[in-house]
């Protein structure tokens, strides 16, 4: 049985709205049910910004992500929010860049990647959202990269062909880590 | 069949709607409905409709009315406060015999409230939305998917019935996103309405659109008449998704995103061998009536969900004639209940605690 | 025999519920005779407002909406923008255009929009019998000002056509009064333009019509044209406020 409860949370501007979206295209387009449900009104104005994409081979009932089997973090207030909620046998994604520490979970699986670092490094500052799914994609098994290179495609509109390319890197690079 | 594709419940809605040949959009902006007017504003100029930002939802309602008295097919939407502010103009829209689409994508209130989701418009929709004897048929969408069935149910309601349709949703329903397959475009089509004030073209008697009789006896046979028609949609346009009710020992009933979050809850329930169903009405006015009472004859209570202090509960009270209990369980100000809370009430009323 | 006079095509043929002496029977016949000369009755939306003249809808030969209070100019915007080759016009008066509705008029002015507005302004609310309109005069007795309008307490009279003239969208703009034939000859020129300012395309157009009201104001019909000569044409000066080609550019 496949079910995915993710939960994404960060700063706005990090691209958290940009990750859920391109979870749940890739949900959908391997054939599987998915809701996203962002945050909405004054956090999107530079505050904290998260939303809950749902993934599984059965109809989604609530849309919302109480308890997410997938926590990806990229702040520390994020972290902070919602560490505890995360299911037993979760895993945490989170940038290891904003945070240096967690509560240290005995039952969850954590996964502290610097993105935002790797991606300035990288010349895709942008990006470390794409990174952080990369990783996210090669811990859950939700599909490989081959899989995903046409949805990504779909993703990028078609006036700027030139992101196709940067999200792939990205996304590779998150993979291969 | 179409490829599905991925859209917020605002934007598919209002494709839905241009999709049911809906060409006039008047509104104003407030959250968490925008994305409506945003999405109109861009697609409608470019298919020869009319997208008008207005100075108030009173105006835009006021321009709705405008536009469906000659015939257009159009509508307007907003969120709980702006709902308030359109009241006058439903009124008159009903009283008028006039179709119209009104969307609600409720949020927290009363008074400027707050704009996370909510369900506490309720008896405002289905009850008393302002002055004078009439209805609205109401429609209350649980997913992005049946936004966008409902949108072109609705416009047809309208026409059919010559009155006010509302669809009721929340915020969650606008803001969220789900795969879906849209319709087929739809034309406009206008001839059929015999009644519109169009211009008479010199090749009629004048058509007026009129909420107006001084005298008490015609004002009353108008209503009746109306009440009629009312009573032919609560005999033919009933909506109502039954889930697992069957075997139930305890019935949740539940509209909108708050039924959603119930069936986590049943599966929940069930796991743990609780037997739970859920009645889910599509149609709010006119309510499911029978079905409940249906219902009533094998569950032993009923729980209504609802983000709100309870507004439905007397419309489930009332269906099933008191005969078993009806508990409630909700959140409100904009506070969106979870499954686990809804477990506990269950287990509560299962336990004998309640 | 020649026909030197008769009712015009587009006024009904009924009887109208207007006291003896009010004045919204010649501007009524004023619009009719307008709609016959430019040969538009077929395409014509007229809308009615609330107030004395809500039941205008029973006095046109074109198709007619009635509005709720001050709504006229959102209703007609409405109807217009979803049949733009109709010619739509409100009928409102004072209380209607100038107080509840005044959002709905100015702002229908400043988009432009392409309407026509029949404005009557009496200086009082006929339809309730007699209370503060807000054009009603300084010192001017109603029953809701038993003392006279004091300023102070209930604020000054509004003069449309002077604030619509500041807005951009709008083309034309004037106020007439019917008191006496050449004014009447005059405020059925001024009707006349701003219908063909609609079917020009060239954006808002506004006439007020100064009116009497004998019975709210308690005066015979002769008096009550004295009075509003004395009273109201000082302070609501009669001329075109606003001529404009080119609302939307040349």
């Amino acid at each position: 049985m496949t079910n995915y409860n993710i939960l994404i949370a960060g700063f706005g501007g990090q691209g958290i709205q940009f990750a859920g979206k391109l979870l749940t295209y890739i949900g959908m387009y391997t054939g599987l049910e998915v809701s996203l449900y962002p945050s909405y009104g004054p956090e999107m104005r530079g505050g904290t910004s998260n939303c809950g994409v749902n993934i599984s081979d059965a109809p989604i009932a609530s849309p919302l992500v109480v308890s997410p089997t997938e926590l990806i973090v990229m702040n520390a207030p994020s972290l902070e929010k919602f560490e505890q909620a995360t299911v037993a046998g979760g895993k945490i994604f989170y940038d290891s860049t904003f945070i240096s520490e967690t509560a240290g979970r005995e039952d969850v699986t954590y996964f502290g990647i610097p993105v935002t670092k790797i991606a300035e490094e990288n010349g895709i500052a942008k990006l470390a959202n794409v990174i952080m799914c990369g990783k996210f994609l090669k811990e859950t098994g939700l599909c490989d990269i081959e899989t995903a290179a046409p949805i990504i495609k779909k993703l990028v509109p078609a006036k700027k062909p030139e992101l196709y390319d940067l999200n792939m890197k990205a996304l590779e690079m998150g993979f291969g880590l | 069949m179409a490829e599905k594709i991925l859209m917020k419940g605002n934007e598919a809605l209002a494709e839905a709607a241009i999709r049911a040949g809906c060409r006039c959009f008047f509104g104003y902006p407030i959250t968490p409905q925008t994305q409506v007017a945003e999405y109109m504003a861009k697609k409608l100029p470019k298919i020869g409709g009319v997208y008008l930002q207005s100075e108030s939802e009173v105006s835009a309602i006021n321009m709705v009315m405008g536009a469906v008295s000659t015939g257009a097919r159009a509508m307007t939407s907003s969120s709980s406060p702006g709902i308030s502010l359109k009241a006058e103009g439903i009124s008159y829209i009903a009283g008028c015999d006039l179709p119209a689409v009104i969307v609600n994508m409720q949020r927290g209130g009363p008074g400027l409230g707050g704009i996370q989701p909510a369900q506490s418009d309720y008896y405002q929709a289905t009850k008393g939305l302002a002055h004078g004897d009439f209805h609205l048929i109401v429609l209350a969408p649980c997913g992005v998917q049946e936004i966008v069935d409902l949108m072109g149910k609705a416009f047809d309601l309208a026409d059919q019935y010559r009155m006010p349709v509302m669809i009721l949703g929340d915020g969650m329903l606008g803001q969220m996103m789900e795969p879906i397959t849209l319709p087929e475009p739809k034309e406009e089509d206008r001839s059929a309405k015999t009644w519109a004030t169009s211009g008479t073209k010199g090749e009629r008697k004048h058509n007026i659109v009129n909420s107006l009789y001084i005298q008490p006896d015609e004002l009353e046979r108008l209503v009746r008449e109306r009440y009629e028609r009312y009573a032919q949609i609560e005999r033919d346009e009933v909506m109502c998704e039954e889930y697992m009710v069957d075997d139930a020992d305890i019935v949740i009933a539940a509209y909108g995103a708050s039924a959603r979050i119930a069936k986590n809850a049943i599966a929940a329930a069930r796991a743990e061998g609780i037997k739970v169903g859920l009645l889910r009405p599509i149609t709010l006015w006119p309510f499911p009536k029978a079905t409940f009472a249906k219902a009533a004859e094998t569950a032993k209570a009923f729980l209504t969900v609802e983000m709100s202090m309870g507004q439905m509960v007397d419309d489930v009270k009332l269906a099933i004639e008191c005969k078993r209990p009806v508990h409630f369980f909700g959140r409100t100000g904009g506070v969106v209940p979870t499954p686990a809370e809804i477990l506990a009430e269950i287990k509560k009323i299962h336990g004998g605690d309640r | 025999m020649a026909i030197v006079y008769k009712r015009p095509e587009s006024l009904c043929d009924v009887d109208t519920h207007y006291c003896p002496g009010c004045t919204h029977g010649i501007v009524h016949r004023l619009v009719a005779e307008v709609i016959d000369e430019l040969g538009i009755v077929g395409k014509t939306i007229g809308v009615a407002p609330v107030g004395c003249s809500v039941f205008a809808y029973n006095y046109f030969e074109c198709d007619m909406i009635q509005a709720a209070h001050g709504r006229a100019p959102a209703v007609a915007t409405g109807a217009k923008r979803a049949n733009p080759d109709s010619v739509v016009f409100t009928y409102q008066g004072d209380g209607d255009l100038a107080a509840i509705g005044t959002a709905e008029t100015v702002h229908a002015a400043t988009r432009g929009e392409n309407i026509t507005i029949i404005f009557i302004n009496n200086a009082i609310y006929g339809m309730t019998s007699g209370q503060m309109a807000p054009t009603t005069l300084p010192e001017q007795v109603t029953t809701t000002t038993p003392y006279g309008r004091d300023p102070k307490l209930a604020g000054y009279p509004i003069r449309m056509c002077e604030m619509l003239s500041t807005l951009s969208g709008t083309a034309y703009c004037e106020r007439v009064s019917v008191d006496n034939v050449p004014n009447i000859m005059n405020a059925k020129k001024a009707i006349k333009k701003a219908f063909e300012k609609q079917l020009a395309g060239k954006g808002f157009s506004l006439v007020e019509v100064l009116s009497t009201c004998p019975t709210n104001w308690g005066m015979q019909p002769q008096e009550a044209l004295e009075w509003l000569r004395a009273n109201m044409m000082p302070y609501y000066p009669l001329g075109v406020y606003a001529d404009r080609d080119d609302v939307f550019g040349a």
